[in-house]
């Protein structure tokens, strides 16, 4: 034993710097986010000292030159086009994802599975360019007549302008991008829940949609939230996409055809130009800093939804 | 008595591999069948082609009849929910569903809307408890998980929970192969209580529990049917030398 002490302690040595290089890796992501946020605090700083915080956050007009700085149109843009893409996204992720799951033969699975994963490697401005071509026509020529003729007395479906560079043109271009990770988190999620309960309610008679509704969903339901959650928390920030379909107008929209400006796009917009506006840069970066928060908080509150649903979980 | 399940001409493969080789056969009704054979002799996979679930491996594919009562479960109008509905299976490790006690066995009922009101689903779900030996354990417990049982507690439970949906066949593959001795006993005495209501069809690669539980036995070897007939007569003057090794326990 005496002999071999030495190596003991060298291993001992050697496990003890590990566990230590790890933790301190480990605590890297949580330093990153506060650096940011305080750099982002700091360059804001001016802004919030000269306005106060309900003027800014419930201001609606948007005129730097004339030292008017109001954020809510770009709240309420980035909560309507993330709003709408999830919206729009979740329905035929969950079942693509069960049908991948719970349907497909596993040699289907082999093929299409790459090509769901495929899409999140597509270049967020590729999506943008075929929303231009693609989807602000579609939206603009087809969906938009059609639903002011038919729906256009619901003031969710009325249009105010004649282009299809809209709410509804960013929520389709998102949830196409988000939905690969949706996907992808629940076709997993679905993957560990274990063969035998498919094998003991399907024994008992019960269809593969009655496994899936009382069986598999009570185990999954956190994970898929968790992918949700995921994909949504993607959609807040995408700037790129969304910013070349939406129409960029600081209006508070009130339909799904009315144009928008996210606060990602507010920012890539206009970062570096015009910097002689007195408290411009400070306002952008303050626009940065609500962006954070926002996620942030939609973030700790889906944990905690999650947590909750975990506790009524069994096994 | 007419036999209840009958094989004809039933051949089946995985992908290219042959699996079962023209298997000719009748089950008869509400006694005790064993499957029995060497490891890889096809016992588990004739006994997936009762209740369609042979079907769910993929490349899985097989020609000829499986009738239950004269009705071809393979013909094209057949619902197999309905097949396995009428045919129960306890696998050889118990598959509890992620539910409490009490749910695992009233999961059977509701799919089937096969009560109306609280008080029906609750007086069933103690009956088929009864009915499975397990009452006693689990009657104040029934709404915790059903993973928190033991093992053999948990195969009663499926026992329970297969009972429920009314069953006319109850399947078994090697039900107490993951379990102790006395789980194992308590198994195969609620088999033995329940034969004259149900047709019941295990597979075992014990000899000593094909001996304990058999009234009618099928010994299979390479995907073939070596040799059927009444437990008595094939255990005691077998007619083919395969089975007659088998029993002697040279393979």
């Amino acid at each position: 034993m005496t002999d071999s002490s030495p190596a003991l302690t060298r291993r001992q040595a050697q496990e003890k710097t590990t566990r230590r290089a790890v933790f301190v890796l480990s605590l890297l992501p949580l330093v990153l986010i506060l650096f940011v946020t305080v750099a982002l605090a700091a360059r804001a700083w001016p802004i919030l000292g000269q306005y106060s915080l309900w003027d800014l956050l419930g201001g609606i007009e948007w005129r730097p030159m004339r030292g008017q700085f109001g954020f809510l149109p770009f709240i309420a843009g980035t909560l309507w086009v993330t709003t709408v893409g999830v919206l729009l996204a979740v329905p035929p992720c969950l079942l693509t994802a069960l049908y991948l799951s719970e349907y497909a033969r596993p040699s289907v699975r082999a093929i299409l599975k790459p090509v769901f994963d495929l899409l999140a490697a597509l270049p967020s401005v590729v999506y943008g360019v075929w929303g231009v071509l693609v989807v602000v026509p579609f939206v603009g020529d087809v969906l938009r007549p059609f639903f002011h003729q038919h729906l256009g007395w619901i003031p969710l479906f009325a249009s105010s302008q004649p282009t299809g560079y809209s709410i509804l043109s960013g929520g389709i271009v998102l949830a196409v991008m988000i939905a690969p990770f949706i996907i992808a988190v629940t076709y997993e999620v679905l993957m560990t829940a274990p063969q035998d309960w498919r094998l003991g309610s399907l024994g008992l008679g019960a269809t593969r949609w009655q496994t899936i509704r009382y069986v598999l969903f009570r185990h999954s339901l956190p994970g898929i939230i968790a992918g949700v959650v995921l994909g949504t928390s993607r959609a807040f920030g995408e700037t790129m996409a969304v910013l070349m379909v939406v129409g960029n107008v600081p209006t508070l929209p009130t339909s799904i055809f009315d144009p928008a400006y996210p606060l990602p796009a507010l920012i890539a917009n206009n970062y570096g130009e015009m910097m002689s506006v007195p408290l411009y840069d400070a306002a952008l970066l303050g626009a940065a800093l609500l962006l954070l928060v926002i996620v942030l908080i939609f973030n700790i509150a889906s944990t905690l939804v999650l947590q909750r649903v975990m506790g009524r979980r069994w096994v | 008595m007419t036999p209840h399940i009958r094989v004809r001409n039933l051949n089946a493969w995985y992908g290219t591999q042959p699996a079962l080789k023209n298997i000719n056969l009748e089950i008869p009704r509400q006694q005790i069948t064993v499957i029995m054979g060497p490891s890889g002799c096809g016992k588990t996979t004739l006994l997936k082609t009762f209740n369609r679930f042979f079907e769910l491996t993929e490349g899985a594919r097989l020609t000829g009849q499986v009738l239950i009562d004269d009705e071809d479960i393979y013909a094209r109008d057949v619902d197999e929910t309905e097949v396995r509905k009428r045919v129960g299976l306890l696998a050889q490790r118990p598959t509890v569903l992620p539910m409490s006690i009490y749910e695992n066995v009233a999961y059977g009922l509701y799919i089937h809307q096969m009560r109306k009101d609280a008080r029906s689903y609750k007086e069933a779900v103690r009956h088929y408890l009864e009915l499975a030996g397990l009452w006693e354990e689990v009657g104040k417990r029934l709404h915790d998980p059903a993973t928190a049982l033991s093992i053999g507690q948990q195969q009663r439970l499926c026992l329970a929970r297969g009972l429920a949906v009314e069953p006319e066949i109850i399947l078994g593959d090697e039900p107490t192969s993951a379990l102790d001795p006395i789980s194992s006993q308590h198994i195969e005495k609620k088999l033995l209580e329940l034969k004259s209501r149900y047709t019941t069809v295990i597979v075992t690669h014990t000899l000593r529990q094909a001996k304990r539980l058999a009234d009618y036995v099928i010994f299979m070897y390479m995907g073939e049917v070596i040799e059927a007939g009444p437990a008595q007569e094939v255990f005691t003057r077998p007619q083919q030398e395969r089975t007659r090794q088998y029993l002697e326990g040279l393979f």
